[in-house]
């Protein structure tokens, strides 16, 4: 009896692995240049079966075309991109499990609500008795009962990005791509929608790949998000990821609010063996510290403090030689920002919470933070300088 | 101050509408009220109108012989829209729907011969299909055929020239229903499994049959009347319903019963009209 049980838990877990890491989506150096526009270049994107997938970026940074090759919309210019392990410029947009939701909803406007779900099936000739049944749970799924023989300009916003989700849902696709799905729908229903898309995620397994500019979104939606800057996935990673550690100034700068500081590094101190070294930085009013790996003497870097981590004294801290002077106070519900000016004019936002005393406007104050709560970026940015370099070989 | 009113409010209101209300006054309303006017009119022993009510050009309308050129009309009208149809339909798609910047001149290619009367364009063909005409000529240098062929005076030739002048009309409605297409629903048509067949039976065909029927009422109508084709191209073996107006009107100086077709021939144009708004055409799209 005893001997069965490891051979049980081994094989439990081995499956548990395989499940967790089998890929549906992958993108292997893909460029995509659109005449003189290089809109996408050398992407490599792993995306794992059941995950929620943000592209995030602002506009025009190769989000979209990146979606829109995965549909088979675009053809890659160079590269691979395989759906369940076949590649896909051998399929045509109808052969494959993908399907995608709309920015403009793309719904048929001279169709009903009804006739717009059941189209997917209707082009696959599932019998119309199934139609009737799958069509009329996926309304519920939606909650969208009752609007079969309505057409879509009789709808508003939220109820037509319902009819879109449900429209791809129906046909019950491995894999979902959603483009900017909620760009057009005011806040608070955008919150809403976000959580539902959420729900419907975890509840028909699907692999989402979304797409938004909106960092909240991404952040409030996502298992992984990539971050896309200029055609170049910068980074990639959960949403902790992404904001404790960005990769690069962008990533730094798009998520979240934070302090930016350019300098170079005039010290290294190696403490023990055990945590990372200590480094010394000039920055144009003062000095700081942070600590990181891979960094030499004398290399520019960039260094980003987010609010929350950022801290002040009435005495100057060991390492910092910065000083400021409180300027403003912002209440933001159950934080405060505090908004604190360097002598170069450039201010600094730190966040305390709300309760806590506060120093009167003007107050010479001395900003600093724990060494580890920097986060230290190669101002060399390799990654783009990698891709610049290939590009031009396109 | 009550002047002032009127010249502030009425005075411009005349002068902006004014010349137009006059043009269509003097040159449609009296013209058409006297075309119906003249429909109910007889004729004197000399041929001359004689201004006393009659139903008699009415009645000579369904003489076996006017039935048997509506029919033959109708006919023509028919086949010259599908041609219409057929041709325009496919080349609209290209010139709408292209990235190409030569998009303007492909669309200027359809409008630039337009600027020329219709009646030297139908001469044209006139001389080109002719028994010393370029055809002719061409298959004789050839050795394809040894003596002039007779390609002239049909039905066939008729619906050629039909054709060649409406096409224009055709085009343009089309040409805006298809640019108006959203590309978006193709894409979702593709993405949700429909083939390329499937998605334009599905979508793209009921999304622009506006442009269709609106195209079809603007070929379908001038074709009735477009004596001047059928005269030169169809040597009189292909009469149209214009045809026969433009007879009573000059050779058969029977001003009343001509004036009677063109009552019919107004009558067809509202009807088909009517059609076109039952099933939910927009008039503005009509130019009309």
């Amino acid at each position: 009896m005893w001997k069965k049980q490891p051979d049980h838990c081994f094989s439990m877990s081995e499956k548990k692995v395989t499940i967790l890491k089998k890929s549906i989506v992958e993108l292997k150096e893909v460029n995509k240049v659109f005449g003189s526009n290089h809109v996408v270049k050398d992407l490599n994107l792993t995306v794992e079966e059941g995950e929620f997938l943000t592209l995030l970026g602002s506009s025009g940074c190769g989000k979209t075309t990146t979606l829109r090759m995965i549909a088979g919309f675009e053809e890659p210019s160079s590269g691979t991109i395989q759906v369940e392990g076949e590649s896909i410029e051998e399929k045509e947009p109808y052969e494959r499990n993908v399907n995608t939701v709309f920015q403009s909803y793309a719904l048929f406007p001279h169709m009903t609500i009804y006739d717009n779900i059941a189209y997917g099936l209707k082009m696959k000739k599932v019998p119309k008795t199934e139609i009737v049944e799958r069509v009329k749970s996926i309304m519920e799924l939606v909650q969208l009962e009752g609007f079969e023989k309505r057409y879509p300009n009789q709808l508003s916003g939220g109820q037509k990005q319902r009819v879109a989700i449900a429209r791809a849902l129906i046909n019950r696709p491995r894999v979902l791509l959603l483009d900017e799905p909620l760009g057009a729908l005011d806040l608070k229903l955008r919150k809403q929608m976000q959580l539902e898309l959420k729900r419907l995620q975890k509840k028909m397994n699907i692999t989402f790949i979304y797409v938004t500019h909106d960092q909240e979104e991404a952040l409030t939606m996502s298992d992984r998000i990539g971050v896309m800057h200029e055609g170049i996935m910068d980074q990639i990673g959960t949403p902790t990821d992404i904001y404790e550690h960005p990769a690069t100034k962008f990533v730094a700068t798009f998520i979240g609010e934070t302090n930016i500081f350019e300098g170079y590094v005039t010290e290294i101190r190696k403490t023990d063996a055990e945590s990372k070294p200590i480094l010394q930085v000039a920055v144009e009013n003062g000095e700081i510290i942070g600590s990181g790996e891979g960094f030499q003497e004398k290399e520019f870097l960039t260094i980003s403090v987010r609010p929350e981590k950022m801290k002040y004294s009435m005495q100057p801290v060991e390492g910092f030689t910065l000083s400021a002077q409180v300027k403003d106070f912002i209440y933001v519900g159950s934080v405060i920002k505090c908004i604190i000016v360097l002598p170069n004019g450039s201010e600094l936002k730190v966040e305390r919470l709300a309760g806590e005393e506060l120093p009167p406007i003007g107050t010479a104050v001395y900003p600093y933070w724990k060494k580890d709560d920097a986060v230290l970026i190669h101002s060399m940015d390799h990654v783009v300088f990698n891709a610049v370099d290939d590009a031009e070989l396109v | 101050m009550k002047k002032h009113t009127w010249k502030s409010k009425t005075l411009p209101a005349l002068i902006m509408v004014g010349p137009v209300s006059l043009w269509m006054i003097l040159l449609v309303a009296i013209p058409l009220i006297y075309v119906v006017i003249m429909s109910f009119c007889g004729l004197d022993q000399y041929y001359n109108v004689s201004y006393r009510f009659t139903l008699s050009n009415y009645a000579r309308l369904l003489n076996a012989d006017y039935v048997k050129i509506y029919v033959q009309s109708i006919g023509i009208a028919f086949l010259t829209t599908m041609l219409c149809v057929l041709i325009a339909y496919p080349f609209s798609w290209l010139i709408a729907r292209t990235r190409s910047r030569h998009k303007t001149l492909f669309y200027m290619l359809v409008i630039i011969p337009f600027w020329t009367n219709s009646l030297i364009r139908i001469y044209g063909w006139r001389t080109f299909f002719g028994t010393t005409g370029w055809l002719n000529t061409g298959l004789e240098a050839l050795h394809l055929i040894s003596e002039p062929v007779q390609f002239l005076f049909n039905r066939g030739t008729t619906v050629l020239g039909m054709v060649y002048c409406l096409f224009p009309f055709m085009v343009l409605p089309l040409y805006t229903a298809i640019e108006k297409l959203d590309g978006n629903l193709l894409e979702a048509s593709a993405d949700l499994g429909a083939r390329k067949a499937a998605t334009f039976m599905e979508v793209v065909l009921p999304l622009t049959s506006g442009g269709i029927f609106s195209g079809c009422i603007m070929v379908f109508i001038p074709t009735l009347g477009y004596f001047f084709v059928s005269d030169i191209l169809g040597g009189g073996n292909s009469d149209v319903i214009g045809n026969l107006i433009e007879r009573q009107f000059q050779s058969g100086n029977n001003w009343p019963l001509g004036a009677a077709l063109s009552i019919i021939l107004i009558m067809i144009t509202l009807l088909m009209v009517r059609i076109y708004q039952k099933l939910g055409g927009d008039l503005d799209s009509l130019g009309v």
